[in-house]
């Protein structure tokens, strides 16, 4: 069964082969253009498989938006050490459930896009990092690899071509922070998951110090669409420098959650109103949270705007990993900060001392206001400690956790004034926005 | 050995030009510039974390703040380091930092000596805007030496670090996370307590900012400023560690080397930080004894003095026979004086000690080349070290850690040749397995690896003693690169006792005499010795006295085996209650300085010159300064240079020239086999070292 019925506003590149019977089958993936691209790769140099992603305009769906072409440049191919592939399915971002539904309905895709990217920068071996929670995932992947495998489409010499690629399954132990690529290495070499200190980057010193080739499940999933029908025509779906389409995840107060495939540049208004069929009730736009929980949130009035990377960075957001939460009139923007802080508090690794601390102090403020026991000093106070966070911790984490905390202080400030005079504790119909997390 | 020119790059920290060798981290050159980064993770020779984020400076034409600890200097570089903004920064994390710290600074251990009062202090705000409940978790003890306090824990990881990096060991981790994050020790047993399994060196407490790791000696003994700190050197092993003895009303209750300094650095190991408290055992002889019967009874000291010296003056005239036995951990003044006595005070040559290593051999090998034995800088700094015969890490728990150092900041080689698996295996570059005896054959599988290497320092213990010491230099002739030695020795002054002359065969600095006297083996074995004095040394231990008639005179702090035989017993001062000179295995003379006085006893040189007054025949003045004065004059390689060693420095003694005859022999040279946890008797009569959970090393343990 599909999460979500598909809605024809829908660009389905990724998704094509979603709904297919037997969808996660190598024979449904074969009969619908399934591996065709890596044959094409196979004859290409690895230099204009890279060119043909750059041309794509196909930028990191892992959060970031880093240009993935690029990232492909920086492995040196000719190390002397062999290079690895790592794909980020750690998906654990509040909002974000767009890698599950890949993996699941089209394991395939994924394979062949780790294989394009093997033969890019030369490596014969990657890992599919997938967040512990995803059990039923890892057992479904494995699947997916053990047919490969046995059908010839992994292995040594992959349908005589002389390209070996083996690939593997890690499973996550459920650290949000073993997403954030560095702590996601240490976290595959058996280590606690702690980020490491860049430089050096993965690309040039990653898994067990290998040039490590690292990107979403997403990125890796567009990539066999890039090779098949060109960079340009990937390009040409999206908006200059925001190629392709993407997986939005679409939950809160709309009428029809779920994950649907836009082209960059689709406007959020419209992703609400006839992707998700709009509010419940008829009820009024409060705010969005456009990609997932770590973006600043945007008050209804700024929603009116394209989705791609450069917009959303302009409004003074981010797309980041297209988990975007839809909060109505109803909602309470002071237990949607307390909602989202909590999970920072609890999800920071505790290695540096700004996130640590800072997540836990939010967190302990937010829920003493939420208690009725706050003060007037505590809005100041909690715009001030997320500053004292931002650009200040070891990883984007803490960033992460402040961004969404100054942006809700910034732009709800009466929200909070109604706690702080009592008026809010009393009131009943006040309720956390549902994120969909997995 | 090539110098590559380091390329120096021009950059400006608060408007101030500096120059500094390109790729410095950004903290140090400040630091060589007089400005002060702070940070808590930073620590100078372990590996970069950038944690805590003290360290955050403003770098003009950065986006952020940048990382202090970690950023390279670059050309051209503009550094703020107290700007507004870093001002900022800093107070905003010290004000997280504080959030979950209990501030329980009135009973805390580190109250004083803390780095993160002085941080808040310095860069701090006056008040705390948290007014939420902290986290709390009980303290928990890991080891009798150490306990654990989470809520004060900055998570610095500087213990991690030190365990794993500095000691080898890798004890403590980190679990939990976020808030809740603490650091955890090795072991954790079926109940869910935790406990520790290590060297126990308390290596971590000394190095933790905060009251976080606490040690069960030390805690709540006293506040820091009520001590006086007296420094001086550990008198355990060999390795001759500077320590930093705190000192409240005449009880010494910690060590450690406060100041960093010395041949040790940050370096102390269980014994030298802890096993001081055999001081204030409450076997601790505290008047002298006589022997009624089979019993003892306490005499006052003159009463000891007298008989003693009556009874040297008697056998003296009558031409009867002297034993001396002294002692590997009493100073080399007192040494010197103890040979003096016997030699020229009682006229007998019978006078040696328990022999750890085979010195004289090596010496005679190397004839006299110059700057052939290391110093333990040496050990540091070699670019390739040989362990032949000895578990170090065990038995030389500083060599072990400067090679360990080595190995961490410039890749040094480690080579092994040992009958078992030992701790160097872990980053020894080749280690080879060799039975006792068969350590020279051995050492031909490393031959080609060892030559290639630009210069080696080569360090062997007691199973390479006589021919094997001569193949072994002969060996590393072979290799034709340059090799420096080190004739691995048990105790604080083994080495001065050879030094000094305390052989039957060979005076102060290597002189042949004209009648060499007994051996130890030889004194215990002759029933016809009239008097035996032992000063400082428990021979009688696992062997027997064959002179069943023989007056012995034992000068010790506990009632030994050997004590237990003696006629008279002297309650001696320990070198921690004594002033003086000692030499460690090296050939590093460093000083001793009182740090406590134990009622009713004294130091043996002040029972020798006693001895000899009451015996009315002229030994010296027994004042150190006096006797250190005439060892610098007369015993040769030691004219070290005074300021050194009266700055609490160390300086090396010169190596013997020409050739040392010895009668050496071999089969009398035999270390006691002590480990990270024993130390001879004086480590019987101490509680930490009885306390601790670890059993010792076996490799070299039990002879
Ligand atoms: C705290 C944190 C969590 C993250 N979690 C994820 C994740 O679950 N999945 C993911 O793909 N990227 C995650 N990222 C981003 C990765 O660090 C990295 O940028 C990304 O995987 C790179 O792939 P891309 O270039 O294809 O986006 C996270 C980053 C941070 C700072
Ligand atoms: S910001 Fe610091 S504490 Fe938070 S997750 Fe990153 S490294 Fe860990
Ligand atoms: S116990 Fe001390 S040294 Fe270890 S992390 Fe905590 S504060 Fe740092
Ligand atoms: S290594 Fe030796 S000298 Fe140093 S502290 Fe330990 S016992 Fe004392």
């Amino acid at each position: 069964m599909l999460y979500n019925e598909p809605s024809p506003l829908e660009v389905r590149v990724l998704t094509r082969r979603f709904g297919l019977p037997d969808s996660a089958s190598l024979d449904t993936y074969l009969a619908h253009e399934g591996y065709q691209a890596f044959q094409k790769a196979v004859k290409m140099t690895p230099e204009a498989i890279i060119e043909e992603v750059k041309a794509s305009a196909l930028r990191g769906r892992g959060g970031a938006g880093f240009p993935t072409g690029m990232k492909w440049s920086f492995v040196p191919r000719n190390s002397p050490k062999p290079r690895v592939l790592v794909v980020n399915a750690d998906e654990s971002e509040p909002g974000t459930c767009k890698d599950r539904l890949l993996m699941e309905y089209d394991p395939h895709q994924l394979i062949e896009g780790m294989m394009i990217g093997g033969l890019a920068v030369d490596a014969h071996r990657g890992y599919v990092y997938i967040r512990g929670e995803y059990r039923y995932l890892i057992d479904h992947m494995d699947r997916a690899i053990e047919e490969a495998y046995r059908k010839g489409w992994l292995g040594k010499n992959i349908q005589g071509t002389g390209f070996d690629f083996d690939v593997y399954t890690h499973s996550g132990a459920g650290a949000y922070e073993c997403g954030e690529e560095t702590a996601l290495l240490d976290s595959i070499e058996g280590k606690r998951g702690i980020p490491r200190m860049k430089p050096p980057f993965p690309a040039v010193a990653g898994a067990w110090g290998l040039p490590t080739l690292l990107n979403n499940v997403e990125t890796f999933c567009a990539v066999p669409a890039i090779i098949r029908d060109g960079g340009a025509a990937f390009a040409a779906l999206g908006t200059p420098k925001n190629g392709g389409t993407r997986l939005l995840c679409i939950s809160g107060h709309v009428n029809k959650p779920g994950v649907y495939e836009i082209p960059l540049g689709f406007p959020m208004m419209k992703a609400i109103n006839e992707l998700a069929g709009g509010i419940p009730g008829g009820r009024k736009l409060k705010a969005v949270i456009p990609g997932g929980s770590s973006c600043p949130v945007l008050r209804a009035e700024e929603c009116d705007i394209p989705m791609d990377y450069d917009t959303l960075m302009k409004a003074g957001s981010m797309l980041g990993s297209g988990g975007m939460v839809v909060m109505d009139e109803t909602t309470c923007m002071v237990r949607a900060a307390l909602r989202i802080m909590k999970f920072y508090a609890h999800e920071s690794c505790g290695w540096c001392i700004p996130c640590r601390e800072g997540t836990t102090w939010l967190r302990k403020i937010l829920e003493r206001i939420v208690e009725g026991r706050g003060q007037k000093s505590d809005l100041p106070l909690l715009g001030d400690l997320a500053k004292n966070m931002l650009g200040r911790t070891f990883c984007a984490l803490g960033d992460a956790a402040a961004m969404p905390t100054i942006s809700i202080v910034e732009k709800f400030p009466e929200e909070f004034e109604a706690y702080f005079s009592g008026k809010a504790v009393e009131s009943a119909a006040r309720h956390e926005p549902a994120f969909v997390t997995a | 050995m090539t110098t590559t020119a380091v390329e120096t790059v021009t950059l400006t920290i608060d408007g101030k030009t500096i120059q500094s060798p390109k790729g410095t981290l950004l903290i140090e050159a400040a630091r060589k510039a007089g400005i002060e980064i702070p940070a808590f993770c930073y620590y100078e020779g372990y590996s970069l974390q950038a944690a805590c984020r003290m360290c955050l400076v403003e770098v003009e034409k950065a986006p952020k703040l940048q990382v202090g600890c970690t950023l390279p200097v670059a050309e051209g570089m503009i550094v703020h380091t107290d700007s507004p903004q870093v001002q900022k920064a800093r107070k905003g994390t010290l004000e997280f930092l504080l959030t979950n710290h209990p501030l329980d600074c009135p009973v805390c251990d580190k109250g004083g000596e803390c780095e993160l009062q002085d941080m808040v202090f310095r860069y701090g705000a006056g008040e705390s805007r948290f007014t939420e409940m902290k986290l709390h978790i009980d303290e928990q003890q890991w080891s009798p030496v150490v306990f654990y306090d989470a809520p004060r824990c900055i998570l610095c990881y500087r213990c991690i670090r030190v365990c794993d990096e500095g000691m080898g060991v890798g004890a403590l981790g980190l679990g939990n996370r976020g808030a809740s994050a603490v650091i955890l020790p090795n072991k954790v047993t079926g109940d869910n307590q935790h406990y520790l399994s290590c060297d126990e060196c308390g290596a971590c407490i000394d190095i933790c900012p905060v009251g976080a790791l606490t040690s069960g000696i030390y805690r709540y003994q006293t506040r820091p400023w009520e001590m006086n700190h007296v420094g001086t050197i550990c008198t355990h092993c060999s390795n001759g560690c500077k320590t930093t003895l705190g000192v409240r009303n005449g009880r010494i209750i910690r060590g450690n080397n406060r100041d960093h300094s010395g041949i040790n650095g940050e370096f102390l190991c269980i014994k030298g930080r802890y096993a001081f408290d055999f001081v204030e055992h409450p076997e601790r002889l505290q008047s002298p004894l006589k022997r009624v019967g089979d019993r003892f009874e306490e005499i006052p000291w003159s009463e000891a003095i007298e008989t003693v010296a009556a009874r040297f003056s008697e056998v003296k005239a009558a031409g009867g026979k002297f034993g001396v036995i002294g002692s590997n951990r009493t100073t080399n003044e007192e040494n010197y004086y103890l040979q003096k006595f016997a030699r020229q005070g009682l006229g007998t040559s019978n006078i040696d000690h328990q022999r750890t290593g085979d010195l004289t051999t090596l010496l005679d090998a190397l004839q006299g080349r110059g700057g052939a034995l290391a110093t333990v800088a040496d050990v540091y700094h070699a670019k390739a070290v040989l362990i032949v015969g000895s578990d170090l890490s065990q038995q030389h728990p500083l060599l072990a850690f400067q090679a360990r150092a080595g190995v961490r900041h410039h890749d040094t080689r480690v080579y092994t040749v040992t009958p078992g698996p030992v701790r160097e295996d872990k980053y020894s570059a080749r280690g080879v397995i060799a039975q006792p005896g068969g350590e020279i054959a051995a050492l031909e599988g490393l031959r080609e690896d060892l030559a290639k290497e630009p210069e080696l320092v080569i360090l062997f213990g007691d199973a390479i003693r006589g021919d094997a010491v001569r193949a072994l230099v002969r060996f590393a002739d072979s290799l034709s690169i340059p090799v420096k030695y080190v004739c691995l020795l048990d105790y604080a002054n083994s080495r001065g006792a050879v030094d000094m002359g305390l052989t039957p065969d060979l005076g102060p600095g290597y002189h042949p005499v004209d009648r060499p006297g007994l051996t130890l083996d030889q004194m215990l074995k002759a029933s016809d010795l009239d008097v035996l004095w032992i000063v400082g040394a428990n021979p009688l231990r696992n062997r027997a006295l064959a002179g069943e008639n023989t007056f012995v005179v034992v000068q010790d702090l506990f009632l030994t085996e050997t004590a237990r035989r003696a006629d008279i017993v002297l309650p001696a001062a320990s070198a921690y209650e004594k002033n003086g000179t000692l030499t460690n295995v090296c050939g590093e003379v460093q000083r001793v300085t009182q740090a406590a006085k134990v009622m009713g006893t004294k130091p043996d040189l002040e029972i020798f010159g006693l001895i000899a007054r009451e015996m009315k025949i002229n030994v010296g003045i027994w004042q150190w300064q006096k006797m250190f004065e005439e060892i610098r004059k007369t015993v040769r390689g030691y004219n070290v240079p005074l300021p050194v060693v009266a700055t609490g420095g160390a300086a090396q003694t010169n190596p013997v020239n020409g050739r040392v005859p010895s009668l050496i022999r071999p089969e009398e040279i035999r270390s006691a086999g002590d480990t990270l946890f024993t130390s001879g008797t004086t480590g019987r009569y101490s509680n930490v070292l009885n306390a601790v959970l670890e059993s010792p090393g076996r490799l070299y343990s039990g002879k």
